[in-house]
């Protein structure tokens, strides 16, 4: 449990880095709006109709190569972990697992499914 | 009840996931939503580290807080004007409300039920990731069902990017 305490304190420490100066500001600094200063910041081009829009769909070929690959993941952790203990066997057993899955990453690639249209 | 470093963890974290569901239930936009399902994700992943369940917990923000809620905003992104639903009932919300509930009663039998002959578990391994790997890619463990996965996953995607791209 000790490991986890450290992960806790940074939860914690990283949770106040934003708070506290965003809370600050609001607390401390004077506040004068006007129309100028309300507008919508975007680069410093005038923002051109709404924000809220449909995405392209080809975000989503992205979202689900990234799902396939994060799976993979969750499989060569702990082959990872015990990397070290492994035989021979065990670290060409997981190479075939990422050559067959490179293989999918090569599909992608060649069928232009990471060209941004 | 004596109060120790767990209990308060386990409370806070426990305001993070029902506060979180309750975000989700409650907010009127869809983004919104979202966002507080990653709250109440990271809630359940802490409950997996005081279980002392840390394959578990990597599991739960890698998979769940990682791609499971990439692939939700997503989307909620592409879908065509869901983005300007501000209403967070329909017509049929007194059927979930009342299926919820059902589950909520049958999850709190269970529970108390458990509670009255609960026994002490086995200590987890400390290496216990570490045995799960050298499994993995023991042929006399999971080697096979392993390699497997790797071609489940390989048909997932090309799966996926012919539907995506027709």
């Amino acid at each position: 449990m000790k490991e986890w305490t450290f992960i806790a304190i940074l939860l914690i420490v990283s949770a106040m880095l934003p708070t506290v100066p965003i809370m600050g500001g609001r607390l401390l600094g004077p506040r004068k709006p006007n129309e100028q200063k309300s507008s919508t910041y975007e680069c410093g081009v005038e923002t051109v109709g709404d924000t809220w829009v449909q995405f392209k769909v080809q975000y989503y070929i992205f979202a689900l190569v990234f799902l396939v690959f994060d799976i993979e993941l969750v499989f060569l952790y702990p082959w990872a972990v015990a990397y070290n203990r492994l035989p021979l066997f065990g670290v060409i057993a997981g190479v075939v697992f990422i050559i067959t899955l490179a293989e999918a990453l090569i599909y992608a690639w060649r069928k232009g499914a990471l060209e941004w249209l | 009840m004596t109060i120790t470093p767990v209990t308060i963890a386990f409370a806070v974290l426990a305001i993070f996931t029902l506060g979180g569901g309750l975000g989700v239930v409650s907010s009127r936009n869809m983004v919104h939503a979202a966002l507080y399902l990653v709250l109440a994700l990271f809630g359940v992943a802490g409950l997996y580290v005081l279980l002392e369940a840390p394959f578990l917990a990597a599991i739960q923000v890698l998979v769940y807080m990682g791609a499971i809620a990439v692939l939700i905003t997503i989307t909620i992104m592409v879908t065509r004007r869901i983005m300007g639903i501000t209403e967070s009932v329909n017509r049929q919300w007194p059927l979930a409300a009342g299926i919820a509930a059902l589950v909520a009663v049958t999850l709190g039998f269970v529970v108390l039920g458990l509670f009255n002959g609960l026994l002490p578990v086995a200590d987890v391994p400390p290496d216990n990731i570490e045995q799960l790997g050298a499994a993995f890619v023991s042929h006399q463990a999971y080697l096979l069902p392993f390699e497997v996965a790797s071609v489940l996953l390989l048909a997932a995607m090309i799966g996926a990017i012919v539907v995506a791209r027709d």
